[in-house]
Order: C-alpha cells, then sequence, then structure tokens
C-alpha cells in the first residue's frame, strides 16, 4: 500500500529529484512534495480542470495522472507561466478584463488556454469557449475570461510579428 | 448619517475600473487557500461518513483501524464528548416556526439520518493512510426507512426521519396581509399553480477545509476555515470547546467561491479543532467533491401550491397558497430559506392582500441553507409562473401584465404590508421598476419577438421569450465591523469582520478607505476575515458585504481623515481647507513643497513620554466603525431569456440572455457585471443543467461533476446587462447589494420562455430544472412513458 518510486523531473525549469507513493496522483506530488500550492484541485475525478498543468507542452489534468506517470517528463504549473518581471500575456489580460473572481480556477484556466493558444493563435470567440469547456467556473460566467483570451491573443499575435 | 452618496465622477477610485488588488497573487498561482497551508508535523484527517440515508448504529469499532501503522487517532463521539461543552451545534436563527429541535451533532453516535453524515475521523499521517483506515472503521447499522420526498414527509404514515419523532414537520408559519380570502372572493378571475423547484448545491470550486494547529506556548488555537462566516466559528468553537476568546483565532484564507454553504459553521471545523488540541499536533482536513456532495448543504427543494386571483384587467387583487419546504435532516441554520422564498414572492408588484403559508419537512437528506439566492429564486418563480398563466388566460401580454402590477416609480419608497425576518417593516427604497423592465425589454427586441418566432416556425424552429422580474433584499444588518489605522510608518491597515470568498471585498475596501487618505490603493492594506485583527464581525451573506463593511470603511476613513488634516494643519500652520492628501503625504494645494508625510503625522500623535499630543484630538490615527443599518436596501431588475428548443430531442438552448437592474450606485462597475454574470450562470443552470439526484431510497445518485452539470462556457449564451443607477438613501454609498442577483429572475425567466416556444404544443411549466427528458416529456407525456 506504501510501495514508492523515486522519480526525477523538471518542474517550471528546475530539475527534481523526489520519492513519491505510487498511488500519489501528480497533482499532490506538485504541491505537497515540491511545494507548489498554485495548482489547484476542485474535483479530483478529472471534470473541474482547476489541476491542469502542462506536461512536455501538453494539458493535463494532474489529478488524473500519476506522479510515478510524469517521470522524466518536464512541467510547467501556473508558478512557471510568467515571471516575476513580466506575467504571461494572459495572465495579464486576465487582470485587466476581471478574468478571475476567487481565482480558484484560474490555475487550470491559464494553463490550458496557453496550450491552446500556442497551437491555435489567432481563435474565433467560439473556439476559446470550446477550449476552456473543460474548465469549470462558479464565478465569472466565464465571458470576461474569453475577452480576456482573445485580448491575449491579439498581445501575443502582435509580440510574435 | 447623511445620505448624500457622493458623484463617481468627483471621485479617483470609488465607482471606476480600478484593478483588484487581489489579482497579483491569485494570477501567479500565489494564493493561500486552506489547503496551501501546511505547518511542520502536519497531520491529515479522513471522515467515515454514513452509507445509509436512516439507519441506527449498533456499534462502532475503531481497533483495526486504530491499529494501521501511520494512524494517530481514530475519534468517535464518545471521544470527543468529555471535552466538549455540548455534542451539538445549536447554530438556528431565532424563530417562532420550529416545531421541533434539531442540532445537529458533531457526530453521530446512535443514529444517521443522511447519507454523508460523518460518524468518526481518523488521523493519520497521510490523507491516504487516513484513508485507508477510515475503511477500516466497523460500523454496525441498522437501516430504518428513509424519507427522502419533503411532500411524502408530511403525509400521514409517513416513516419518520428521526427515529421516535412525533413526525417530520420541522417548523411551520404563515406569512400573510391584507384580507386575502375576501379578495379571492369577490374576485373575477382566479389562477393556480402546483410548481416544484429543484435541490441543488453551490459547487464552489474549492470545497470546504479546515486546518488547526495548537501552540502550546501561548496555549492559542488557530483554526484556518474555508469559511463565508469566520467570526461565528469563532464564537461556536470557544462555545463548544470551553475557550476563551483569546485562546482561539479564526483565520479565514483565500477562499475559493462560497456561494452560500459555507456561512454556516459545520461538524467538521469543530472536530479537526479538537483534534489539533487533543493531539498536540497541527491536522488537516480537506474536502474532497464526493464529501461535498454528500456533507455541504445544498437548497432549494420546494413545492408550492399557489393562486392568483386578479381582475379583469389583469392588476393582482390578492395571492394565496403553500409551500413545503425541504429542510433536510437537521436545523443547520433555520426557516430562513422558505421565508425569504415567501418574502420575495411578492415583493415586486403591488400585492394588497396575500397569505403563504410554509411547512417545513424534515427528510433524510444533507440539511439545506441558503445557496446564492436564499429562497428568493423559487419565490419569483411562483409569482411569475402565476403571472403568466393570467397574461395567457386574460389574452395581456405578458410584460403588460407585470407593467400593470409592478410598484411605480413613483411611489417609492414604498411602504410594503411584509415584514423581515426580524419583525421591521419592509419598506422598498428607491427605484423604477417599470422602466427597468422596459430597459430590457426594448434591448431584447421584446416587441418584435412574435415577427422573429413566427419566421422561426414556418422553418420548423420553435423560439421563445420570456420575462421576469425581481426585488431583493440586501446588505442584511445589523452591522459590519471595519477599522482604519494609518501605522506610523505610513501604512494604512483595513481590517473587518467581512470575509472575503472571490467577491473582490479587499479591493472595495482598498478603494473606499485610499478615497479618502491619499488615493493610492497600494498603500492600503485589508485584512479580512482573521478574527485577531477584527473584535468582531458578521461575514459574507445576503448580499451585504460592500453595503455594510463599505459604509463602514467609508465612514472610519472620514474620520481617520478628518483627524489627519487637523494635525497636518497644526504641523503645517496651514488652514486644515487648504489641505490635501496625496499619495503618501498632506500638502497645501498648490504649494506641494509645503508637505507633512502620513508616516509623520502618524508618528506625531504616537506619544512621547512628557510632551503633549499635537492637535488636541488625543494620541494615534484610527477609527473603528460598525454603521449600523437595520433596512435593507431592495435592488430590483427583470431577466429576458430568448430560447430555443428542439422538440424532437428536447434540447432547449438560451440564445440570448438580457438582464437589467438597480444596484444603486456602483463602486466598481466591472466587478458588478462580474457578481451578475456569475449570479446569471448559476440561473441557467438552476433553469437546464443543475440536477442533485436521489433514489427512492434518499441515496443521492449524481455525486461527481460529470453527473451534476455545472454550466460551462460553452452553454452560456450572449449576456446583455443594463444597469439604471438608484442610489438607496439607507447607506452613506447610495448602494444595494449584488452577489446574488443574477441568479434570482433566470429560471423563472427561462422556464416562461420554454413555454413559450412550446406553445404549439400547449405545453405548461411547472418545475426547474428543465432537463432534454423533461422537455420531451412536457411536449408527449404519452411518448416519455
Amino acid at each position: 500500500m506504501s510501495d514508492s518510486r523515486r522519480i526525477a523531473l523538471a518542474v517550471n525549469g528546475v530539475q527534481h529529484e523526489a520519492e513519491t507513493p505510487v498511488r500519489e496522483h501528480l497533482a499532490d506530488f506538485l504541491r505537497g512534495t515540491l511545494g507548489l500550492t498554485g495548482t489547484h484541485l476542485g474535483c479530483e475525478h478529472g471534470v473541474c480542470g482547476a489541476c491542469t498543468v502542462l506536461v512536455d507542452g501538453r494539458a493535463v489534468r494532474a489529478c488524473l495522472m500519476l506522479a510515478v506517470q510524469a517521470d522524466g517528463c518536464a512541467v510547467t504549473t501556473i508558478e512557471g507561466l510568467g515571471t516575476d518581471e513580466a506575467l504571461h500575456p494572459l495572465q495579464a489580460a486576465f487582470c485587466a478584463h476581471h478574468g478571475l473572481q476567487c481565482g480558484f480556477c484560474t490555475p487550470g484556466m491559464l494553463t490550458t488556454l496557453a496550450e491552446f493558444l500556442q497551437v491555435h493563435p489567432d481563435p474565433t470567440e467560439e473556439d476559446v469557449r470550446v477550449a476552456i469547456s473543460g474548465n469549470l467556473c462558479r464565478c465569472t460566467g466565464y465571458d470576461s475570461i474569453v475577452a480576456a483570451t482573445m485580448e491575449a491573443a491579439r498581445a501575443m499575435r502582435g509580440a510574435g510579428a | 448619517m447623511t445620505a448624500v452618496p457622493p458623484a463617481a465622477s468627483a471621485q479617483r477610485l470609488v465607482g471606476r475600473d480600478v484593478p483588484r488588488v487581489e489579482d497579483a497573487a491569485l494570477i501567479r498561482g500565489r494564493g493561500r487557500f486552506v489547503d496551501d497551508i501546511a505547518p511542520p508535523g502536519l497531520l491529515h484527517a479522513a471522515f467515515l461518513r454514513s452509507p445509509h440515508a436512516h439507519a441506527a448504529i449498533a456499534r462502532i469499532d475503531t481497533a483495526a483501524a486504530r491499529a494501521l501503522p501511520g494512524v494517530q487517532a481514530v475519534l468517535t463521539l464518545a471521544d470527543l464528548a468529555p471535552h466538549l461543552t455540548d455534542t451539538r451545534l445549536v447554530v438556528a436563527l431565532p424563530s417562532p416556526a420550529y416545531r421541533m429541535e434539531l442540532h445537529r451533532p458533531v457526530l453521530a453516535q446512535s443514529e444517521v439520518v443522511h447519507v454523508g453524515e460523518a460518524v468518526a475521523v481518523v488521523i493519520a499521517n497521510s490523507r491516504h493512510l487516513a484513508e485507508d483506515a477510515a475503511a477500516l472503521v466497523e460500523v454496525d447499522y441498522d437501516p430504518l426507512p428513509p424519507v427522502g420526498d419533503c411532500v411524502a414527509a408530511l403525509a400521514p404514515g409517513a416513516p419518520p426521519a428521526h427515529r421516535g419523532a412525533p413526525s417530520n414537520l420541522a417548523a411551520e408559519m404563515v406569512l400573510e396581509h391584507g384580507a386575502v380570502d375576501a379578495a379571492f372572493s369577490a374576485a373575477p378571475h382566479r389562477f393556480s399553480e402546483q410548481l416544484s423547484i429543484h435541490r441543488g448545491g453551490s459547487h464552489s470550486m474549492e470545497c470546504r477545509g479546515v486546518v488547526a494547529r495548537h501552540d502550546a506556548l501561548e496555549d492559542r488555537l488557530t483554526v484556518w476555515i474555508s469559511t463565508q462566516t469566520p467570526h461565528a466559528a469563532h464564537r461556536l468553537l470557544c462555545d463548544l470547546l470551553g475557550l476563551e476568546n483569546r485562546a482561539l483565532r479564526v483565520i479565514t484564507p483565500d477562499v475559493g467561491g462560497g456561494f452560500g454553504p459555507k456561512l454556516i459553521s459545520y461538524p467538521e471545523e469543530v472536530v479537526i479543532a479538537l483534534a489539533a488540541r487533543l493531539l498536540g499536533r497541527p491536522v488537516k482536513w480537506i474536502e474532497d467533491r464526493g464529501e461535498h456532495f454528500v456533507a455541504t448543504t445544498q437548497e432549494r427543494d420546494q413545492v408550492w401550491d399557489v393562486e392568483l386571483a386578479t381582475d379583469g384587467e389583469g392588476r393582482i387583487l390578492g395571492v394565496r397558497g403553500a409551500l413545503v419546504h425541504d429542510h433536510g435532516a437537521w436545523t443547520a441554520r433555520g426557516v430562513n430559506i422558505p421565508q425569504g422564498a415567501v418574502s420575495a414572492m411578492p415583493l415586486a408588484y403591488v400585492v394588497p392582500a396575500y397569505r403563504m403559508a410554509i411547512r417545513a419537512a424534515v427528510t433524510n437528506k444533507v440539511p439545506t441553507t441558503p445557496v446564492r439566492g436564499a429562497g428568493q429564486p423559487q419565490g419569483v418563480f411562483a409569482m411569475e409562473r402565476l403571472l403568466d398563466q393570467a397574461a395567457r388566460t386574460l389574452g395581456i401580454d405578458r410584460a403588460e401584465i407585470r407593467r400593470r402590477n409592478l410598484v411605480p416609480g413613483d411611489r417609492m419608497p414604498y411602504a410594503t404590508p411584509l415584514k423581515t425576518r426580524g419583525g421591521m417593516q419592509v419598506v422598498l427604497d428607491s427605484g423604477d421598476y417599470p422602466r427597468c423592465m422596459q430597459m430590457a425589454l426594448d434591448a431584447a427586441g421584446w416587441a418584435g419577438f412574435p415577427g422573429r418566432q413566427h419566421a422561426a416556425r414556418a422553418s420548423g424552429r420553435h423560439l421563445g421569450i420570456g420575462v421576469a422580474n425581481y426585488v431583493e433584499g440586501t446588505g442584511r444588518g445589523p452591522f459590519e465591523h471595519v477599522s482604519v489605522h494609518i501605522e506610523p510608518s505610513g501604512r494604512i491597515v483595513v481590517a473587518t469582520g467581512a470575509a472575503a470568498m472571490g467577491q473582490s471585498t479587499h479591493t472595495m475596501l482598498a478603494q473606499l478607505v485610499a478615497e479618502q487618505l491619499g488615493g493610492d490603493m497600494a498603500r492600503v492594506h485589508v485584512i479580512a476575515g482573521d478574527t485577531a485583527a477584527a473584535p468582531m464581525g458578521i461575514g459574507g451573506s445576503n448580499s451585504r458585504q460592500a453595503v455594510l463593511a463599505g459604509s463602514s470603511a467609508h465612514v472610519a476613513a472620514l474620520r481617520v481623515r478628518e483627524k489627519v488634516l487637523h494635525i497636518a494643519s497644526t504641523l503645517l500652520e496651514a488652514a486644515e481647507g487648504d489641505l490635501e492628501i496625496e499619495g503618501d503625504a498632506v500638502r497645501v494645494k498648490g504649494v506641494p513643497e509645503m508637505k507633512v508625510t502620513l508616516a509623520a503625522v502618524a508618528r506625531a500623535v504616537a506619544g512621547t513620554p512628557g510632551f503633549a499630543i499635537p492637535g488636541g484630538r488625543g494620541p494615534g490615527l484610527a477609527a473603528s466603525e460598525e454603521v449600523v443599518i437595520d433596512a435593507m436596501a431592495y435592488a430590483n431588475g427583470t431577466a429576458v431569456a430568448e430560447v430555443e428548443v428542439d422538440a424532437e430531442t428536447g434540447d432547449a438552448r438560451v440564445l440570448a440572455l438580457t438582464f437589467s437592474h438597480d444596484c444603486g450606485n456602483a463602486l466598481h462597475p466591472r466587478i458588478v457585471d462580474g457578481q451578475l454574470m456569475g449570479g446569471i450562470a448559476h440561473g441557467i443552470g438552476n433553469a437546464l443543467f443543475e440536477h442533485m439526484r436521489f433514489d427512492e431510497e434518499a441515496q443521492p445518485t449524481s455525486t461527481t461533476l460529470a453527473d451534476y452539470l455545472l454550466v460551462t462556457a460553452t452553454e452560456m449564451p450572449p449576456v446583455r446587462i443594463l444597469h439604471m443607477h438608484s442610489p438607496t438613501p439607507l447607506n452613506p454609498l447610495g448602494i444595494k447589494g449584488v452577489g446574488e442577483a443574477g441568479v434570482i429572475p433566470v429560471p423563472a425567466a427561462v422556464a416562461s420562455a420554454i413555454e413559450d416556444a412550446l406553445s404549439p404544443f400547449g405545453v405548461h411549466v411547472t418545475k426547474v430544472p428543465l432537463s432534454p427528458v423533461d422537455i420531451v416529456a412536457l411536449i408527449d407525456p404519452a411518448a416519455a412513458g
């Protein structure tokens, strides 16, 4: 029951090596072992999307992935999305558009959308709605999140041009 | 108190969309929610919960669980009782309506009365181990007949939800005014409805949680709770643990949404606080979503039997009826939900005679307490369904019948014959309800809708439109505590009993205080929800915190400002009227180099032994306020929903939602919109998606977010929000609450629109939520079987 393994993974560009119980999911590992509490758990059954992190660049529900499965992977959490000097354009746009209220779903929204805008730099509003249709928010009614994402997409296209 | 609201244009922060002070941490993942708190030596708790809706407990054997390595304790009520002054949570609001005492136990001991009721707690080195051990606790249950339906619970011969109870009648009361039966006897038209509104949950994205740590050096217990009411929790824990006030500190960390259920105190809070004391180590319990479905309170199950009497022009002569409210298994708050529902029902309209009888039924389900809206969506649903029927029968446009009955703008303030739960007369203080409704109708294209509907039908599409009005009592008093203090560093510290749960409380208070004290919100540090920082408080409920805490902050900041200017005038040898506070300093207008910093002013009055305090106004730069406002500020609004229904599949989509409202002055327009949008989304969920299912044995069957559907981004229609601003004279800011408004009229408007869309089928909508299966059954009851 308490079987554990040693894993090595990069989180937000920093290499970590740690012991983890084989039954521990990635979100608990990130929050507990590494102290990265920005990843939130809202349902632990893969529906709410709050725990979404990027694993090798892909958005993944950290409650549905075991920590041992992340051995050898590169993980990005909300703490690695922007820097103190420069917020990610999504983060700046969420602040400007009141895209967060309680902030609990926000890390999962941002990681989901960070991947989405990488792949879809010029989305329609409908595209954005579909992209976050696996992320639940009880505060905002989503419109402000969609507006923020459209602005972030514009900013990122402008920066890339 | 003067009632002149400050004009937004004259202010630099209030009334403007300033950046939120909460965002910087939250956007980087640096918030601190209860599960983020991990003191050294932390232990983890898991609760063993009843799998039965109703059963007697014959025996609890914890030996096997205790023997598991890594388990620190397995506690039942028998272990806890010697350390508690009472084994029950006596939290019921006062009311003469109660017919039974139903105080929740700290843990169940001899009987469980709902699935999810906690029976024992395991404290272990990890949550995994605690859950492993909980599975080893042996409980011998003798199942008893459960009662799951609130109407059936009151039927003769129904099994008692509590063994040995004489009945399932938790409470009963009648709200009435006017000669209602005479009005009905004389009325030319009467309409009746049997309506049901369904139980759901609040489902904040963060579930509940508690961390408790006992400091043996100071003999002080600190308890972090994801709660809307830290001071109420403090009082209850002090009472139950027998602690003096200073021996306990309750802190509300960042809260990942409240929406009602976090306003009450829960057994787990008592158990974890006590366990930390008994074990001498910090203990954490974080509710998981599965527990949230069975252990966090819910709301809205009500069955209404109502009648409306009108004259030939559709003018209301009387409303009467009865409702049965699902109280759940315990009194976790009171009779405030059905009372709020019945109070909300007639509020927007001139109703000369009214009588509504409430019966609250005990069921073997998790207790009901307010969820965003708190009874008001049900009351509005009942009123609006009746008006729709009257309009249809009398051949009057649905908006027109409402226009004829809404309280007219020129009768404000309008003293209704209604009373609040505290016995105070309900006086609608301000607003112009007909004009507000007209704004929504115009923006939604109400007048042109029949043409659109006709054209759509020609191509086989079923469009419908619906309208619903609400008036909401906001800002429930009597007060909220706020202190404003300029420290000798010049930093401004604001402490309040208000509790933040995502609704921008820190921003609101920083805005109001900075407005008076230099205009720089970055200099203001707000402490909300810490009983060590605020000596008293009420917390978050009833759309009250901007009204009550905002008013106290405003008045406290004005008092500090007045003192700052007075002392600065002494220090600068200038007239007070020539001074202004700008950033970190007080300066002479037009002579910016003549200034003294706030820090210097604060130090000047901090006191030096043997020297007089300059200014002659006593020491310190601080003010503490509890502005008392007993009367509620009544906000109002209108929702117009346009829907399309697929008559084959029963799929209903909201195509557009128009929401006009009046919350008086807006302190921060963007936050107002955000509050409304969240409520509107919740209302759409209540209308179409959120179905908390139980089987006939009162076993919950929708216990994941895959079964219980919350609205996602793709279900949201285009929403248009329109604002009216009728400042209330009841508080110095002229504001009314807005936290719950969005949810209140939306189910009624959507129901009306679906009925309209399906009028070719003669469909009559009497309940929400309406799933596709429900809609198909409405269209063709025979086919639906």
